[in-house]
C-alpha cells in the first residue's frame, strides 16, 4: 500500500474476472504448443470462462459497486451483466467452433486465445470508467477481432475481410481518439464522472467544440455496433469471415459498443442528452431502413444475417433514444435476447457446411425440413425470434424497447420501428419457406458435434423460454442494472 | 491540475503554455534560420551541386529495392522486447514508491510477455528457413 501512487494490490480484487480470463487466454496458447488436437485448448477455454463468471458472481459486484485503479475502472452490475453476455457469447461461439474450424483446416489453437483476448478486451470497456481505459479495451478488442476475422488464411475473402476491418477499425479509432483529446481539451480529465462534473460546473453543454468531440466519440461507436452510414464494413466481413467469428463478431462487439455508447452517453455526457439523442434518431432509422431494406434483396444467408444484424442494432438502440434507465434496461435485455437468437442462427448456418459444402446459399435451405427435421425446425425458432414473432423472445425484445419508446413520448419512433420489423419479415421468413415449402433432390449432410448440440441446445430454449416467461430475467436484470 | 478560466464556458490548460511555447520558438528558430538563409546566402547554381554526393560518384540503381519480408517479424519482435526495456526503465527508478504493487505489476508484465516468447520460439517465428 503507497499514498503516494494510489494504487495498491487490493485494487485488483474487481479486476479478478478479467485477470482469470487473460490468463486462460495465455495457458490456452501454451497448452496449444504442447497438444496436437485442440479439443483441451477449446475445454480449457471454457473451462477458464465458467471460472471468471464464478469468480464475478462471488465479487458481488452486483449489489456493491467496486471502483478501482483511481476511479478507471468499476464492477457494477451494469458491467457485471454485460460481462455475463460476453462469457456466454465465449461459450457458445468456442461450443459451435470446434467441429467447424477443423473443416475449414483452420483449427488452431490461436483461434481460441484470441477469443478469450477480444473477451478480456470486452471486459475492461464494460468496466471502464475513464476515457483512456475504454480506449485500452477496444484496441485489445478489435485487434483480436481484427486477427479472427483472416484466420482462414488461405481463403481470399476471410484475408480481405480482416484487411477491411483492420483498415476501418483503425479510421474509427482515430475518431475515438480525437474525441476523447476534444473532450479532454474542453473538461481537462478524462474521466467520465469528472466530465459530467466539469460540463455542469462550467454550464459548457452547449459548446459547440465539446459537441463535435461528442460525435467523434458516437461516431467510433457507432462503428463498433455497425450502425448506418458506419455499417458499411459490416456485410463484407461478416461474409468473408469464419462463420464461428462472425456470430462472435456480431454478439461481442456489438454489446461492447453498447456498454459503452450507455456509460458514456448517460454518465459523463447526460447533460447533453437533448444533443445526443437528436443525433441517434436519424442514425437509428437510416439503420432501420438500410437493415431492413437491403437485406431484402441478399441470397447468401451470411449477408443476409450481417445486414439483419445492422437492423437489430437499430431496435437496441431504441432503448438509448429513449433516454430512461428504463430504456436502457431494456436494451440490455434486448442484447441478452439476440445473443442466443443471432449465435442461434449462425449455428444453424455452420451445421450446414461441411466437407466440400459451403452451405451459405439461401439455395441450399431448399427442402431441409425433409432432410433434417430437426435442424430445420431450429432455424424456424431463431428465424421467427429475429423476426420478433411471439412467443419467441425476439419479440419479447422488441415489445420493451417499444413499450419503453412509447413512454418516452416517442411513439413515432415506435410507429416506423414496428413498419420496418414488418418488411424484415419477408426475409427471415424467406428462408423458412425455402426450408419448408421448396424440394430439393440433392442429398444433404449435416456435421453435428457434443458441443454444437449443446450450442443449439441452450440457445433454441433460451429463446423459447425468454419468448414465454421473460419476467424473472428482466426483472433481474432491472434489480441488477440499477439497484 | 490547475486550470484558470478566462471566462465563462471556456478555460485554458495552463499546463500545456510551456509545451506551445516550446512549439511557437522552434518553429520559429527554424523558419527563422531557413529565411535568413534565403535573404543572406550567394545564388549560384550548377550542376554537380545537384549530385547526393558532390565530390563522389553519382549512386547506381534504386536504394529503394525490396528485401525479405522476414526482416519485419525480426523487427516487430525486437519493439516488443524493446518496450519491454523501456517501461522496466522508470519502474526500476520508481521501485521504492510502488513498493509490492509495482513489483507484482511488473512481474505479470514480464510474464505475459515471457508466454509470448515462449509462443513465437515455439512457432518458429526465430529461424529464418
Amino acid at each position: 500500500m503507497n499514498t503516494e501512487v494510489g494504487i495498491s494490490l487490493r485494487d485488483a480484487i474487481p479486476f479478478i474476472p478479467e485477470l482469470v480470463i487473460i490468463c486462460t487466454g495465455l495457458i490456452a496458447m501454451m497448452l496449444d504448443l504442447v497438444v496436437r488436437k485442440k479439443g483441451p485448448v477449446a475445454a480449457f477455454v471454457v473451462f477458464g470462462t465458467l471460472v471468471a463468471g464464478y469468480a464475478m458472481c462471488k465479487l458481488n459486484g452486483f449489489n456493491e459497486p467496486q471502483s478501482a485503479f483511481l476511479n478507471m475502472f468499476i464492477l457494477d452490475g451494469y458491467a457485471g451483466f454485460f460481462k455475463l453476455i460476453f462469457f456466454i457469447n465465449l461459450i457458445l461461439t468456442v461450443c459451435i467452433s470446434y467441429r467447424y474450424m477443423i473443416i475449414e483446416k483452420s483449427s488452431y489453437g490461436e483461434y481460441y486465445s484470441l477469443l478469450t483476448f477480444a473477451t478480456a478486451g470486452m471486459m475492461v470497456m464494460a468496466s471502464a470508467t475513464d476515457l483512456i481505459t475504454l480506449y485500452l479495451g477496444l484496441e485489445l478488442m478489435a485487434l483480436s477481432t481484427y486477427i479472427l476475422a483472416g484466420l482462414m488464411r488461405n481463403d481470399r475473402r476471410s484475408n480481405e475481410a480482416a484487411l477491411k476491418y483492420f483498415f476501418l477499425g483503425a479510421f474509427s479509432s482515430a475518431f475515438l481518439l480525437y474525441g476523447i483529446s476534444l473532450t479532454y481539451g474542453m473538461t481537462g480529465t478524462t474521466n467520465l464522472n469528472e466530465i459530467s462534473a466539469t460540463i455542469q460546473n462550467l454550464n459548457i453543454a452547449g459548446n459547440p467544440i465539446l459537441f463535435l468531440g461528442l460525435i467523434f466519440i458516437m461516431t467510433a461507436f457507432a462503428f463498433k455496433i455497425a450502425l448506418a452510414p458506419f455499417h458499411m464494413w459490416a456485410p463484407d466481413v461478416y461474409e468473408g469471415a469464419p462463420t464461428s467469428v462472425t456470430a462472435f463478431m456480431s454478439v461481442g462487439p456489438k454489446a461492447a459498443g453498447f456498454a459503452v455508447l450507455g456509460r458514456v452517453l448517460f454518465e459523463a455526457f447526460g447533460s447533453m442528452q437533448v444533443q445526443w439523442t437528436n443525433i441517434l434518431i436519424p442514425l437509428a432509422l437510416l439503420t432501420m431502413a438500410v437493415g431492413s431494406i437491403v437485406a431484402l434483396s441478399q441470397t447468401n444467408i451470411k449477408r443476409m444475417l450481417a445486414y439483419s444484424s445492422v437492423a437489430h442494432a437499430s431496435y437496441m438502440l431504441l432503448g438509448v433514444i429513449a433516454g430512461t434507465p428504463a430504456g436502457l434496461v431494456s436494451t440490455i435485455n434486448y442484447l441478452l435476447i439476440y445473443t442466443f437468437m443471432n449465435i442461434g442462427a449462425f449455428a444453424i448456418v455452420i451445421l450446414l457446411r461441411s466437407e466440400g459444402f459451403q452451405g451459405q446459399d439461401l439455395d441450399d435451405y431448399r427442402g431441409l425440413a425433409k432432410s433434417n427435421p430437426l435442424a430445420a425446425a431450429l432455424m424456424l425458432v431463431f428465424m421467427f425470434s429475429l423476426t420478433g414473432i411471439p412467443p419467441t423472445a425476439g419479440f419479447i425484445g422488441k415489445f420493451y424497447v417499444f413499450m419503453e419508446l412509447i413512454n418516452a413520448d416517442k411513439t413515432y419512433l415506435a410507429v416506423i420501428a414496428v413498419a420496418f420489423s414488418a418488411i424484415s419479415a419477408f426475409f427471415y421468413l424467406r428462408v423458412v419457406m425455402y426450408m419448408y415449402m421448396k424440394d430439393s433432390d440433392e442429398p444433404r449432410t449435416i456435421s453435428c458435434s457434443p458441443s454444437m448440440n449443446v450450442a443449439l441446445a441452450v440457445t433454441a430454449l433460451m429463446v423459447i423460454v425468454l419468448g414465454i416467461y421473460p419476467e424473472p430475467v428482466l426483472n433481474y436484470v432491472k434489480t441488477v442494472v440499477f439497484g | 491540475m490547475c486550470i484558470k478560466y478566462a471566462m465563462p464556458g471556456t478555460y485554458i490548460p495552463i499546463n500545456y503554455l510551456p509545451v506551445a511555447i516550446i512549439m511557437l520558438i522552434s518553429s520559429l528558430i527554424g523558419l527563422g534560420a531557413l529565411v535568413v538563409g534565403l535573404l543572406v546566402r550567394p545564388r549560384r547554381p550548377y550542376a554537380q551541386k545537384l549530385y547526393p554526393y558532390e565530390s563522389g560518384n553519382p549512386p547506381i540503381g534504386d536504394p529503394r529495392v525490396p528485401f525479405n519480408v522476414k526482416f519485419y517479424i525480426v523487427a516487430m519482435l525486437f519493439v516488443v522486447f524493446d518496450v519491454e526495456a523501456v517501461f522496466l526503465y522508470p519502474w526500476a527508478v520508481a521501485y521504492g514508491q510502488l513498493g509490492i504493487f509495482g513489483f507484482v505489476e511488473m512481474m505479470l508484465f514480464i510474464v505475459v510477455l515471457l508466454v509470448g516468447y515462449i509462443y513465437v520460439w515455439k512457432k518458429g517465428a526465430f529461424n529464418w528457413e
